[in-house]
């Protein structure tokens, strides 16, 4: 085995090394989310203009663009979540409990990481079923005709629209604490930095979820789309 | 002088190997003018009396300096108080009547000796695997032989306020010791006289750090909060730059 292999060896087995991987992934699935919502957000912009924008995913680079988008991203899911499920058991194993637990300033959100992030797992799975893979008949053949009803039909479900709120929550809640991480353990946050940092990761995260619970709500509250 | 009657929750482990359970003990007639530790001398000389085994703890200088006293006040090494070791504590801190739980740090790196003793040698163990530099001993050097820019030798002073006590790895949910590592790291890394081992500090205490079996850093900061020493986070940041800078040199060398 060469020299290099060994340093990239030592460093994926390595607790800075393992946490690096993590942010690194986590940055990919975060900077996802800005373009999944703008993305999104053109559904309030009318069904042509959605349809077509779907359209363009799917026939971007011969329809290959899609793929190479959709590889990157459950690699990235992958190891972000392997890894952390690694390093989380090596925590847990680390510490014996204290008869008298207690916190000074760990916030909820980064206690619950694992938690919350586990919930956006069981969250995108059946995204996916529900609007990609399609396994409800009606969204499918809606889907072929107009990706646009098919999410407007998609929302009106209310034990739909509950879990998908549950889990932009849990979303929120992850990248409140985990974009300021992804900072910290590429080792940008210092003096300077630390309430910047602390200020755009929470934006960030409001931002994102204000932005998501936007579509399902206009749909199922206020009827948006159902007119037509 | 008003005097304390408290209840005390205190862990009491026979040894490394037997298993441990928390006993009450009344701590009664306690002046407000004690330390922390003194109210437990004071405890222990009842004991002591009733022919009661006392309650072993570590301490040294009682003074705030050696690192030594080590234990968990409800739930939060050194106490609730900001930027003070357990000896520095006042029992004025506390109010009549009051229950205390005083527990050891814990860590599997830090394994249980007696009651509140511990085991804190994997930190000298980190220490060994990087945390100094290489020098001609002799005569001193001129004081300006080297010059240091006086941000550089702030920054440098401010982690090697460290005492090595442990509070950051006892308050961390995942016990891990990145803040001392990262004080030690950063103290030398900071320095002309440290650049000349600064990757092979790096690799080495970070891969010492992990044989030990501490655990990893989530950025919940618990560590900072506690440190007597006030030694900020950044500085785990600076040793995550220092470290992937360092493994990626080390990789084309």
């Amino acid at each position: 085995m060469s020299a290099s292999t060994c340093s990239l060896c030592a460093f994926l087995k390595s607790s800075i090394g393992r946490k690096i991987i993590v942010a690194l992934t986590g940055l990919a699935l975060v900077l996802f989310l800005a373009g999944h919502l703008s993305g999104n957000l053109l559904i309030f912009a009318g069904q042509e203009a959605f349809d077509e924008y779907a359209e363009f995913l799917h026939t971007f680079l011969h329809g290959m663009g899609v793929w190479i988008a959709r590889i990157g991203l459950l690699a990235c899911f992958v190891i972000h979540i392997w890894f952390t499920i690694l390093l989380t058991r090596e925590n847990k194993a680390a510490r014996p409990k204290y008869a008298h637990e207690a916190t000074v300033q760990a916030p909820k959100s980064s206690r619950l990481m694992i938690w919350s992030g586990l919930t956006i797992l069981a969250f995108v799975i059946f995204h996916i079923l529900h609007f990609t893979v399609r396994t409800d008949c009606e969204l499918a053949t809606l889907g072929a005709e107009s990706p646009w009803k098919m999410v407007i039909l998609g929302f009106q479900n209310p034990l739909v629209v509950i879990f998908y709120l549950i889990a932009m929550t849990c979303l929120c809640s992850h990248l409140g604490h985990g974009v300021a991480s992804i900072f910290q353990t590429l080792g940008l946050r210092s003096k300077k930095t630390a309430g910047p940092i602390k200020f755009i990761s929470n934006a960030y995260a409001l931002v994102i979820y204000l932005g998501f619970i936007s579509i399902p709500l206009a749909i199922l509250l206020f009827g948006f789309g159902q007119g037509k | 002088m008003p005097l304390l009657n408290l209840t005390l929750k205190v862990w009491r482990q026979e040894n490394a190997t037997s298993e441990g359970r928390i006993e009450t003990y009344e701590a009664k007639e306690i002046p407000t003018s004690a330390s922390f530790l003194e109210m437990i001398d004071i405890v222990n000389e009842r004991l002591i009396k009733d022919g009661e085994e006392p309650i072993h703890f570590d301490h040294d200088c009682r003074e705030g300096i050696c690192g030594m006293c080590s234990m968990t006040i409800n739930g939060v090494p050194h106490s609730k108080e900001r930027g003070i070791t357990t000896c520095q504590l006042h029992m004025r801190k506390f109010s009549d009547g009051e229950t205390i739980w005083i527990e050891p740090f814990r860590a599997n790196a830090f394994p249980v000796v007696k009651d509140l003793v511990t085991d804190r040698s994997s930190f000298d163990r980190i220490i060994g695997a990087g945390g100094y530099i290489s020098v001609r001993t002799g005569s001193a050097p001129d004081a300006h032989a080297i010059q240091i820019p006086k941000a550089d030798a702030d920054a440098a002073f401010d982690a090697a306020a460290c005492i090595g006590c442990g509070a950051c790895v006892a308050a961390c949910k995942n016990a891990s010791a990145m803040l001392f590592v990262s004080a030690k790291a950063s103290h030398l890394n900071h320095l002309p006289q440290g650049q000349a081992e600064k990757d092979q500090r790096v690799l080495g205490m970070v891969r010492q750090m992990d044989e030990e079996g501490f655990g990893n850093c989530t950025n919940q900061f618990e560590c900072e909060a506690v440190c007597p020493k006030e030694i900020s986070a950044e500085h785990i940041a600076k040793l995550n730059r220092d470290y992937l800078a360092a493994s990626a040199r080390d990789s084309v060398s």
